[in-house]
């Protein structure tokens, strides 16, 4: 299936590049620490919706335990950082153990339900996925519990840490940024996940991707054809849980914090199902509006909906219509109409311009 | 060993397992009265369950459709039940037990009519432009689950609420040095007696016939002139409804309710259907009773363990029969 660029696969591509420019230079042009706190989130979930997007979009099979592998990377940061103290040893320990489990228990899931029908994984990793926040929030003497673990990170990434010192041992200033150890963790986010993603942009373009997408369109036919269509899933299942713990490592270590909210709650997987359906499946492009879109949403649309439900205070049913709290219920909304109408969401949809029928 | 697969099935196959649990159950307890206690527990528990999930699997049978917004009717069923009870406490109060049984009636019914219309709008409004898309089912049923969730919590609140129970509902009887909740018989005999309806209708009249012949092979009765989509409806209003029974059963079970109930159902509710296999109702009956008798008796044996003795079953069971115990013919 090859595909002549057309004039919206351009534009998807463009918007894409500024996001990326955007969040680039995302501490000099929004300074204030609310705006780098969402540009680190919208980097995180950047990789963490597309790694769900080889998932749902290239291989056509819905999982519900992807919070999970978020989870475990960064509880596994968190734990290594808590008992190993701050130290990048730590990291890469509670990383690789984190991508360790991840592997076993997708290799797992994969093998036991990929090859009965693809519903029964649904249902499967839901169950799973489940187990997970119980089994976090029982076994508080590793995990904290429901208040979770804080811990410190490398000494490079504390705010106090100063990279570049002038003269009287103050911090440098560049175009008004301090250059903090702030910066350098957002940094250290935002290229950890650009990598991430050029990974698995290069996996999308390379053979297996091709592959991949066989399986999608026609899974009988692909079988047919000589491939392993079963191999082929678990093998994109663990790739996609593997992505998926490393992203957790990442926000763990800018958060300074992992519990069950900020990793496996069930919100979080509502999120990334969002993001994916929003922005288009089955192209990493998509994965990377949704996740803007609905990360910009959720820190900035909200504080929208609290103002106006209170300007709009004394009229019948409008403010409690739209007081903050029903924010799910919209979203919830607007997911189902997205799926009916547009079911290849914003990226695919624009793409389609210009494409000869 | 061929002989004794043979015997084992000419006794009832897989319908012997809980059977088997239950008795190495009785082993490891070791004292018959809690045995006894906790088998009763788990087997209201599965009937329960069973309530909830033979909806689902019915109606994933007939038209291969899963629906991830059942529990929702689930949550809706046991709010809508608190609701009416709440407004009948002077019936719920009285020392009559007529009047008691009239607000538990007016509760069921309530949530059974609920359950009828809501599972009516549900299957025409948000599941029938997907049909044969169980990506796309998957999703929408997700959003629809979001939104009944959102709506619960938009007009019930998000505190828990307390479930009023009868006097004569109340309490335990004594058999011996066994202590049986009245509740838990009385969820016994509830669930057996629908399991006993379904299976009537869905064996004896021809609505029934038409039923598992669809679930067999639905284009052939397309073919003989039956209007499939219309029995799909009823189906899955009638599974909607049993959904919503089986909230009322598990509010007044627990007695105090929060929103999040139908997000915990759900999982179990799947492991059942998993486990007995899609698309057949003495499967899911089967699966419901294994999760109720597993659940009551690991909590007994190992506290620790008892948060996973569900997906611990579900993966025993799965890696023995990948298509659960009994799974409808197709």
């Amino acid at each position: 299936m090859t595909t002549i660029p057309t004039k919206g696969d351009r534009i998807v591509k463009a918007a894409v590049l500024i996001i990326a420019g955007l969040l680039l230079f995302a501490p000099f042009l929004f300074q204030d620490i609310r705006s780098l706190e969402v540009a680190a989130r919208i980097c995180v979930f950047i990789v963490l919706v597309a790694s769900y997007d080889l998932l749902i979009g290239y291989t056509g099979i819905v999982s519900f335990a992807h919070t999970m592998f978020f989870g475990f990377g960064a509880y596994g940061a968190a734990i290594s950082l808590k008992q190993m103290g701050p130290g990048w040893d730590a990291v890469v320990v509670g990383a690789l153990s984190g991508v360790l489990v991840s592997t076993i228990v997708a290799i797992a899931i994969g093998l036991l339900s990929l090859r009965v029908k693809a519903i029964f994984f649904a249902m499967i990793t839901l169950a799973a996925a489940s187990v997970a926040m119980v089994l976090a929030s029982q076994l508080s003497q590793f995990t904290g519990g429901e208040d979770g673990i804080t811990y410190k990170t490398p000494d490079i990434f504390k705010t106090a840490t100063k990279l570049m010192v002038d003269d009287n041992n103050k911090v440098v200033r560049l175009f008004g940024v301090k250059l903090n150890g702030k910066l350098a963790a957002y940094y250290f986010v935002f290229a950890t996940c650009l990598m991430l993603f050029l990974v698995m942009l290069r996996l999308v373009g390379s053979p297996i991707g091709t592959v991949l997408k066989a399986i999608r369109e026609n899974e009988a036919r692909a079988e047919a054809v000589g491939y392993r269509v079963v191999a082929y899933r678990t093998f994109v299942f663990c790739i996609a849980a593997i992505i998926a713990s490393l992203a957790g490592t990442i926000y763990a270590m800018w958060l300074k914090y992992t519990g069950p909210d900020t990793t496996l709650s069930f919100t979080i997987m509502i999120d990334i199902l969002l993001m994916v359906v929003i922005g288009g499946m089955g192209t990493l492009w998509g994965a990377v509006i949704g996740a803007v879109l609905l990360v910009l949403a959720q820190y900035y649309l909200r504080d929208l909906m609290g103002t106006a439900a209170e300007a709009l205070h004394g009229i019948p049913i409008l403010p409690y219509a739209l007081e903050p709290d029903r924010w799910l219920f919209w979203l919830g909304i607007i997911f189902i109409l997205l799926v009916y109408f547009f079911p290849k969401g914003i990226a695919g949809t624009i793409a389609e311009r210009g494409a000869k029928p | 060993m061929d002989q004794v697969n043979k015997l084992i099935e000419r006794l009832g196959g897989v319908y012997l397992l809980p059977v088997a649990v239950s008795l190495i159950a009785l082993v490891l307890i070791g004292v018959p009265s809690s045995w006894v206690t906790l088998t009763v527990a788990g087997l209201a528990m599965g009937m329960m369950i069973f309530l909830m999930a033979s909806g689902l699997s019915l109606v994933f049978g007939l038209m291969d459709v899963l629906n991830f917004g059942h529990s929702a009717f689930v949550s809706f069923g046991a709010f809508i039940a608190a609701s009416v009870l709440a407004w009948l406490g002077g019936w719920l109060g009285s020392d009559s037990i007529i009047l008691n049984s009239m607000a538990i009636l007016a509760a069921f019914i309530a949530a059974f009519q609920f359950g009828l219309a809501a599972g009516w709008f549900f299957e025409t409004v948000v599941i029938k432009p997907v049909y044969h898309d169980h990506l796309r089912q998957i999703l929408i049923t997700m959003g629809a689950l979001i939104v009944a969730e959102q709506m619960i919590l938009a007009i019930w609140g998000g505190a828990p609420m307390s479930v009023p129970r009868p006097s004569f509902l109340e309490g335990a009887f004594l058999i011996g040095d066994v202590a049986i909740e009245i509740y838990r018989v009385y969820a016994l005999i509830l669930g057996g007696l629908v399991y006993i309806a379904l299976y009537l209708t869905l064996n004896r009249t021809r609505i029934g016939l038409l039923i598992r012949a669809g679930v067999e092979n639905r284009e052939m009765v397309e073919a003989l002139g039956f209007r499939i989509d219309r029995l799909f409806v009823g189906v899955f209003m009638a599974g909607s409804a049993l959904a919503a029974m089986g909230g009322v059963m598990w509010a007044g079970y627990e007695t105090l309710i929060t929103p999040a109930l139908g997000a915990e159902m759900m999982i179990v509710v799947f492991i059942v259907v998993i486990i007995g296999g899609l698309g057949s109702i003495e499967g899911t009956l089967l699966g419901a009773i294994m999760v109720g008798l597993v659940a009551n008796y690991v909590g007994f044996l190992a506290p620790k363990l008892a948060l996973a003795s569900n997906m611990i079953l579900m993966m025993v069971i799965l890696l023995w029969r990948p298509n659960g115990l009994k799974p409808a013919v197709k």
